[in-house]
């Protein structure tokens, strides 16, 4: 992390560049079709893979590039702004919220075991944490992972699980002593190919169609105690230092969805007539546009800011939490408004402000509800 | 019960229209919102069991019920969650019935209105274009006059109900120089040759409400099918908007209704940090707020149903009865899905549906930034 490859500004413009030309060639013309199927095509994975454009801040050692995290955000922005939302929650949960917690936390032996396949795209990450019963909540999990000699026996249900149905390593959070509350919790790097594991169905969402989300079920996985991440018992606190990266990605992931598409609704309007004037010419799509892009623009310096302190290891919870907050709230309006000065079309599928309205929904949701987000900034102005 | 003058007879018809849509439809219907379309027989269940046109005149079939019992239909469809649905049967019921029995002739009426009563004939009206949406007077479809009719030439986009219609009333340029004076309304039956239809367009939402391109390339019609005059096509839309506007705001009050009391249930129900979602004085000040809201919505919706039975709902109230209910439909669905957390963005879950289903409401039908105007006209002038 500290010792990350530095690259300069016209690399990481290239860079970007590349994963551009990657979205058109390779995602656009398909990207309709796989929505439509509900589930990303696996060989997508292994070209993002093959590409350079998996896990991309892993250090070589590893199989990476062993760049920034601000490289590794530039795919998840392209993807954004390009209007796969998908797509991106894959990539994120994949690169930025899996990829990390193995190597932030895993031994060598886990690093060894998944970081390399997770870079080609062999191996796809997911995170297992949300259950029926237990969503903002966390302690309120019921997942069991218990002793039995040297082994884990781990029985229980995860749901809403991004890359649910793909996935071939879960880090996954269990109760390993009921009684001791958030002490309780344990992170396990669970292989899908154990005996007692099985993916339910795909789930069918409002939006984000080709991020396939599942349910799993665990009965008796059993695991050996080299697959606990992080510590017995500090699932928790792990959790609790990680999430800054993954409420940031999705963050940046926002922004760059908010530009996309303001970028296309500013062309449509002064493409389309209405009263015998471009629709660009009324003041309203006029004030709503400016007002837009000043909130997109603001947005945009305060999470280059928030960037810049994960970079430097100094990205705090709150500050994470505002950048989380209110770039999914601008996204939300802009996809709303946007979709308005669209009028009967935003309503029609063929047009990708009509996707880009259901996508934005999801992310005032996962990775930590707005009044989770609410509640963190709260305690940190006024307390507990 | 959330009727604006519940009476036993509205009661009766609520009753009943509730319990066909638990039996018949509620076992079905996400099946029809995945196909993108309802059965055709669907329409004929729906007038069988007096559905169709209820307030339309008993010379053709109609049950002379009352705008009330019209308006009732609607709210009702809507209030069980069917928002695709109450679309379809407003665009029939409440756009397509009405300007036949308001504009036609006898002949007219006679020939259309006791089909689309019985559901053998389905009803829908053309006016959006590809370059034409709010600004109707930029329509291009043409009609010129031949000998003993008129020759139509166009294509129209949008429409619901356009893969069903049997009957589409269509707006055209009868004198394309004359500006809104030069729009005529013709009715054209599926059935015509030339007469064509388009693709059924994916929607963000409103699935089931089947929408569509449709062509019109030298369609041939007698002089008996235009309908209201020719060059009387504007101010017919013009007389006949409110209703059609109406329609939409009771079908927000409908939705409203159905997605606070379902998100009233699950707070209660759901548990977070040991205590009900119910408690948390967030869930409990934003669903005031919204409550709140409505039933001031419900009040004027009220107002403007009464009027609209004594045929003097004006322009000006009915859009500020479109833009508000639809705004605070599509704020209330937001909330209320945000209480759901993850599962609101399920589709096994009603409020994902409500969701999307809602986007529609303030575009079509006359967009917000269209109502706004209006209001405008009315305070300041052009």
């Amino acid at each position: 992390m500290s010792q990350a490859v530095q690259l300069d500004q016209a690399e990481i413009d290239l860079f970007r560049e590349n994963v551009r030309k990657f979205m058109e060639k390779e995602i656009a013309p398909h990207y309709a079709q796989w929505e439509k199927e509900e589930i990303l095509p696996r060989e997508v994975w292994s070209k993002l893979g093959e590409n350079g454009f998996l896990c991309v801040d892993v250090p070589e050692q590893y199989g990476g590039f062993g760049a920034s995290f601000r490289l590794s955000a530039i795919v998840v922005e392209e993807a954004s702004r390009a209007g796969f939302g998908g797509m991106a929650s894959n990539l994120s949960v994949h690169s930025d919220i899996v990829a990390p917690y193995i190597l932030h936390l895993g031994t060598e032996e886990q690093k060894q075991k998944w970081l390399p396949k997770m870079v080609t795209g062999e191996a796809v990450g997911a995170i297992g944490m949300t259950e029926p019963g237990a969503g903002s909540d966390l302690q309120g999990m019921k997942t069991r992972a218990e002793k039995d000699g040297n082994d884990y026996v781990i029985n229980g249900q995860k749901t809403f699980i991004t890359n649910g149905q793909h996935c071939d390593v879960i880090v996954l959070a269990c109760k390993t002593d009921p009684n001791a509350g958030s002490k309780g919790i344990t992170l396990f790097t669970v292989d899908t190919s154990l005996p007692g594991f099985a993916r339910g169905r795909n789930l069918e969402k409002m939006g984000h169609h080709c991020a396939d989300t599942s349910e799993l079920f665990f009965e008796n996985v059993r695991v050996g105690a080299e697959e606990i991440l992080g510590g017995e018992g500090r699932g928790f606190a792990n959790l609790m230092n990680e999430l800054p990266r993954e409420r940031l990605i999705l963050a940046l992931g926002a922004v760059a969805a908010c530009e996309g598409m303001l970028e296309r609704t500013v062309v449509y309007v002064q493409e389309r007539k209405a009263f015998g004037v471009s629709v660009s010419q009324f003041q309203n799509t006029r004030f709503k546009l400016a007002e837009l892009q000043a909130q997109i623009a603001v947005n945009r310096a305060f999470t280059t800011q928030c960037t810049n302190e994960y970079d430097e290891g100094k990205l705090s919870t709150v500050n994470a939490s505002i950048a989380k907050l209110t770039t999914t709230e601008l996204q939300g309006k802009v996809a709303d408004e946007c979709l308005q000065l669209f009028g009967g079309y935003g309503y029609m599928q063929e047009y990708p402000i009509s996707r880009d309205y259901v996508d934005a929904r999801i992310q005032r949701i996962y990775g930590g509800t707005s009044e989770i987000m609410k509640e963190i900034i709260a305690r940190s102005v006024v307390g507990k | 019960m959330r009727q604006p003058h519940p009476t036993p007879e509205l009661n009766l018809l609520e009753d009943q229209l509730r319990r066909f849509l638990v039996r018949d439809i509620a076992p079905h219907y996400h099946q029809w919102e995945r196909a993108g379309i309802m059965p055709r027989e669907l329409w004929r269940q729906l007038g069988a069991q007096g559905f169709l046109g209820a307030d339309a005149a008993q010379a053709f079939a109609g049950a002379e019920a009352g705008y009330a019992a019209a308006a009732c239909i609607i709210q009702t469809i809507s209030a069980a969650g069917f928002a695709g649905l109450a679309s379809a049967v407003a665009a029939h019921n409440e756009v397509a019935i009405p300007y036949v029995m308001d504009l036609g002739t006898d002949s007219q009426r006679q020939r259309w209105l006791p089909g689309m009563i019985s559901g053998d004939i389905v009803g829908a009206i053309a006016m959006t274009e590809p370059s034409a949406g709010s600004d109707l007077k930029a329509i291009r479809g043409r009609a010129e006059k031949i000998a003993g009719g008129w020759r139509l030439n166009g294509q129209k986009t949008f429409i619901t109900n356009g893969i069903h219609a049997d009957l589409i009333i269509v707006a055209m340029k009868t004198d394309p120089d004359a500006g809104a004076k030069g729009i005529s309304l013709f009715l054209v039956g599926a059935d015509t040759p030339g007469f064509s239809r388009g693709r059924k367009l994916d929607k963000l939402g409103q699935n089931i409400a089947d929408t569509a391109e449709l062509f019109f390339e030298n369609v041939e019609v007698g002089e008996d099918a235009l309908l209201g005059g020719e060059g009387q096509g504007f101010a017919c839309l013009m007389n006949e908007l409110p209703r059609e506007r109406l329609s939409f705001a009771i079908a927000a009050l409908g939705a409203c209704d159905a997605v606070l009391q379902d998100t009233l249930a699950y707070v209660q129900e759901r548990k977070a940090f040991g205590v009900s979602v119910a408690q948390f004085q967030n869930t409990r000040f934003r669903l005031a707020e919204l409550h709140a809201r409505v039933e001031v919505l419900r009040a004027f919706v009220r107002q403007c149903i009464d009027r609209q039975s004594r045929a003097e709902l004006g322009t000006a109230d009915v859009s500020i009865a479109k833009l508000v209910s639809s705004e605070v439909q599509g704020e209330l669905v937001d909330v209320c899905l945000q209480m759901f957390g993850g599962y609101g963005y399920m589709k096994e879950y009603p409020i994902s549906r409500a969701y999307v289903d809602a986007r529609g409401q303030r575009i079509y039908g006359g967009t917000s930034e269209i109502m706004k105007e209006i209001i405008a006209r009315e305070l300041l002038g052009r």
